[in-house]
């Protein structure tokens, strides 16, 4: 390190910056992941929890459960929490759903919790987005852009699986306003020859923020791969043209971003995590998210779940019913810290991305059997290290104005003044 | 033209030492709070009639601004009497005064209604800027203390905002502690802004003694480069780098908020990109970040050589940096720099920031569509540093994008 003057004082901007960076680690638990049931009508090529039929009894979440989950929320000591519901399809257990927003709602100082679904839509009813509504629900609505692709990728009895999702993003607009709908588009390789199609239709369904993510190797995908899967360049070649696409539209006016982008690039160019879990050092699994299964399992990441789905309970950090302090001494937690620093980690610590990146160590796990695996041979650091390469180099030879909406994503602020004016 | 804070008098029935007093109408005088012995009833209206000065004796009240014609009666009631003052408009009700009756001279300490009020906490400094607008002394003043405590008991307490300046505050100690806390007991609503250099923060012991400045002031700390070199040198002062910033850090640390300063001329214009960059990554926590124009008084003027830089070339400097940081997110002012030297984009950051009683405009702000708007410039500002590049913006400047 070369400095003018004390040693101290230059250290000390340093311990400032880590600290500003790493301030996710100041508290517990603050993404709580339900799952009030496995149900689902979809029977996805590539989903993600091993789902269960309709009818198949025996895959809900306890009442006894849902509650023990809302104590165990209640007991981090994080200054915000989100609480979200996924499933299975969460609105098939709206009953539960119910239950715990308002037992939360009714214990948790205003404003301290936020709450989430990613649904399908299929089943909203204007009662139950009137309920929604009601407690400020932030709605992922899964979509996968163009609709024969989205037909063919999440089928559902009787068809029409695109048009049904799209009645019910409508429905949830009118009744929680647009600003509270999102959409998550899963990439398959079906996609890949279509992102500048896959982006104008989901813009032209009036969405602002694009979330556009590869296909996951867990649940049924994995034993799917050879039916949905692709290599990570084929992913960065779609996403580069998608990339490309979204920031044509933002010359022409539109204010649009991807989501994923945002969160790498305020990582880049801000002092500031982005608070995105699935990207943190020390890890988000079970530092800063928890799962609660149907079964009254808690597990410390999504992943780690589907991986309990199929046999492998490395990541099960108890029974919802033990205490939060219980949980976060779990050989779970243990396994996790021995993978989860991406400072000590082959093939991570040597990175030049690495202050931007994350861990990940339940991914490793999942697909080279050790929290602790080398990184430099995983999908999870070639995708990675592929988005960082892609956004520097825009970053180092783009014109200003393309720099400047990528920095308006980074810190949230939009369109610059400057670039209003120059319109 | 701005108001003067002095005026002389002619005084009676003073003793031998400066007085502290509230001004206040005799209406405000029989309803407020006020300790009836520091206030002054306020008889200069004419539409008031006859106020006998023996009731207001009677009342306890401490003395009379009126005039000529109240000498005999006040004389009789023994109560001392301002009048013919040499402004008169230099004092109106709600004001507090000091009433010196060696020169007969009458200085404004707080002013209803101004746009700035400030505690002026003492001359020293342990800094010597080369802009300094008021250069320091040496001298032991003490006696500022005691009559500031008195002063912000007289302040009115619905003031939203009152100044704490020097020289350096902090170079009172556990002075500033006492100031701190009898602002907290008078003045419980009313935020401080106050003027530091930050350098003895260094010490966290001192930032323990702040206490009661937590969540009611903002500690403007000057910054004025990002490498300690320029720094040091525009401070005239050897480690003022590293202790401003210890001392930003100790303040934080124990919850204060902070404003960080720049002053923009020859010797830190040329670093302001790299500053600007440097607050976005290591200082990202402060709540504000003001980027000023020279006041060409004090030091400013002895220095000019120095520190000369074309005003409009600094204004584009300071946009600059002004945008990048409100870019990011952060809050951003620009103060004393007129909207003509500014390019559109950063006219919203710009501040009317010159205290009334020395600011002023230019002759060719006359048929000017924003002056309303604008900084205009400081009073000691003549020709000579205004720059060439003063002009009127016309109305159609205004309307287009």
């Amino acid at each position: 390190m070369v400095h003018e003057g004390r040693t101290n004082t230059p250290v000390r901007l340093l311990a400032t910056k880590l600290r500003t960076r790493k301030a996710f680690l100041r508290e517990g638990p603050s993404l709580h992941i339900v799952v009030p049931t496995l149900r689902c009508d979809h029977s996805c090529l590539y989903c993600q929890v091993s789902r269960r039929r309709v009818d198949e009894p025996g895959f809900e979440m306890s009442p006894k459960d849902a509650l023990a989950a809302v104590d165990r929320i209640l007991e981090s000591d994080a200054n915000h929490l989100t609480v979200e519901f996924q499933g299975g399809e969460p609105l098939l257990a709206f009953g539960t759903i119910r239950l715990m927003t308002e037992e939360i709602a009714r214990r948790a100082a205003t404003g301290r919790v936020t709450f989430s679904m990613t649904s399908t839509l299929h089943h909203l009813t204007p009662q139950i987005a009137t309920f929604l509504a009601e407690h400020r629900f932030q709605i992922s609505a899964s979509l996968d852009g163009l609709s024969d692709i989205h037909d063919l990728n999440r089928p559902v009895p009787g068809g029409m699986s695109f048009q049904k999702t799209v009645q019910g993003v409508d429905l949830a607009r009118q009744i929680l306003g647009s600003g509270s709908v999102a959409a998550i588009t899963t990439i398959t390789r079906r996609a890949l020859a279509y992102p500048e199609e896959t982006v104008d239709t989901l813009v032209g369904m009036g969405f602002r923020s694009l979330f556009l993510r590869p296909i996951s190797p867990f649940g049924f995908a994995n034993r799917t791969a050879r039916r949905t899967g692709y290599p990570v360049q084929d992913f960065l070649v779609f996403y580069r043209r998608a990339l490309a696409r979204i920031l044509e539209l933002n010359q022409g006016g539109m204010e649009i971003e991807e989501a994923y982008a945002a969160i790498l690039l305020r990582h880049i160019l801000t002092p500031f995590h982005s608070g995105y879990v699935d990207l943190r050092s020390p890890a988000g699994a079970g530092l800063s998210v928890l799962v609660y299964d149907y079964d009254g399992s808690v597990y410390a990441s999504d992943e780690g779940r589907m991986l309990g789905a199929v046999g492998d309970r490395t990541f099960r950090m108890g029974s919802v019913q033990e205490p939060l302090p219980t949980l976060m001494t779990s050989s779970a937690i243990r396994e996790l810290a021995r993978g989860g620093i991406a400072e000590e980690q082959p093939g991570c610590r040597d990175c030049a991305f690495l202050p931007y990146c994350g861990a990940d160590p339940v991914h490793h796990h999942a697909v080279q059997g050790d929290v602790a695996a080398d990184r430099l041979s995983s999908d999870f650091c070639q995708r990675h290290t592929g988005l960082f390469g892609m956004l520097f180099t825009m970053l180092a030879t783009s014109d200003e104005w393309t720099r400047d909406v990528l920095l308006g994503w980074a810190t949230g602020q939009g369109h610059g003044v400057k670039h209003v004016a120059a319109r | 033209m701005s108001l003067p804070l002095h005026t002389f008098a002619t005084l009676q029935g003073f003793g031998p030492h400066a007085r502290l007093l509230k001004a206040l109408s005799l209406r405000e005088a029989l309803k407020s709070s006020f300790p009836p012995p520091s206030v002054a009833v306020d008889l200069r209206d004419p539409g008031l009639g006859d106020v006998d000065p023996a009731a207001l004796a009677g009342a306890g009240y401490g003395a009379v601004v009126g005039m000529p014609g109240h000498g005999a009666a006040s004389a009789a009631a023994g109560l001392p009497l301002v009048h013919s003052l040499r402004r008169d408009d230099v004092v109106a009700p709600g004001d507090v005064v000091r009433v010196e009756p060696k020169g007969s001279r009458i200085s404004v300490l707080y002013r209803r209604g101004a746009n700035s009020n400030s505690l002026f906490v003492t001359e020293r400094c342990n800094s010597l800027c080369l802009m300094c607008s008021q250069p320091p002394r040496p001298d032991d003043d003490g006696w500022r203390l005691d009559e500031l405590i008195d002063l912000v008991g007289l302040i009115d307490p619905d003031l939203s905002m009152l100044g704490v300046t020097g020289g350096e505050p902090t170079l009172l100690g556990r002075g500033l502690t006492r100031l701190l806390e009898a602002t907290r007991a008078k003045l419980p609503s009313t935020r401080l802004h106050i003027l530091s250099n930050g350098r003895l923060f260094h010490d966290a012991q001192l930032v323990e003694r702040m206490a009661a400045a937590v969540g009611r002031a903002t500690w403007a700390i000057p910054l004025y480069a990002d490498i300690a070199r320029v720094h040091d040198h525009v401070v005239q002062a050897p480690e003022a780098f590293e202790e401003t910033l210890e001392g930003i850090h100790n303040l934080a640390e124990h919850g204060h908020a902070i404003e960080v300063r720049f002053v923009a001329h020859a010797l830190t214009v040329p670093r302001l990109q790299g500053l600007a960059e440097f607050i976005w990554r290591n200082l990202p926590f402060v709540e504000h970040v003001a980027l000023m124009g020279l006041e060409p008084m004090g030091f400013t003027r002895r220095n000019r050589d120095v520190l000369w830089i074309d005003p409009a070339e600094a204004g584009k400097a300071v946009a600059n940096a002004a945008e990048y940081l409100a870019r990011r997110g952060m809050t951003v002012s620009i103060y004393n720099t007129p909207l003509c030297l500014l390019p559109k984009v950063a006219w919203p950051l710009a501040r009317r920031s010159i205290s009334d009683w020395k600011q002023d405009y230019a002759p060719e702000c006359e048929p000017c569509s924003m002056r309303d708007g604008c900084s205009g410039f400081f009073s000691s500002a003549d020709l000579s540093w205004r720059g060439k590049d003063i002009r009127p913006i016309r109305d159609h400047e205004v309307m287009t994008v």
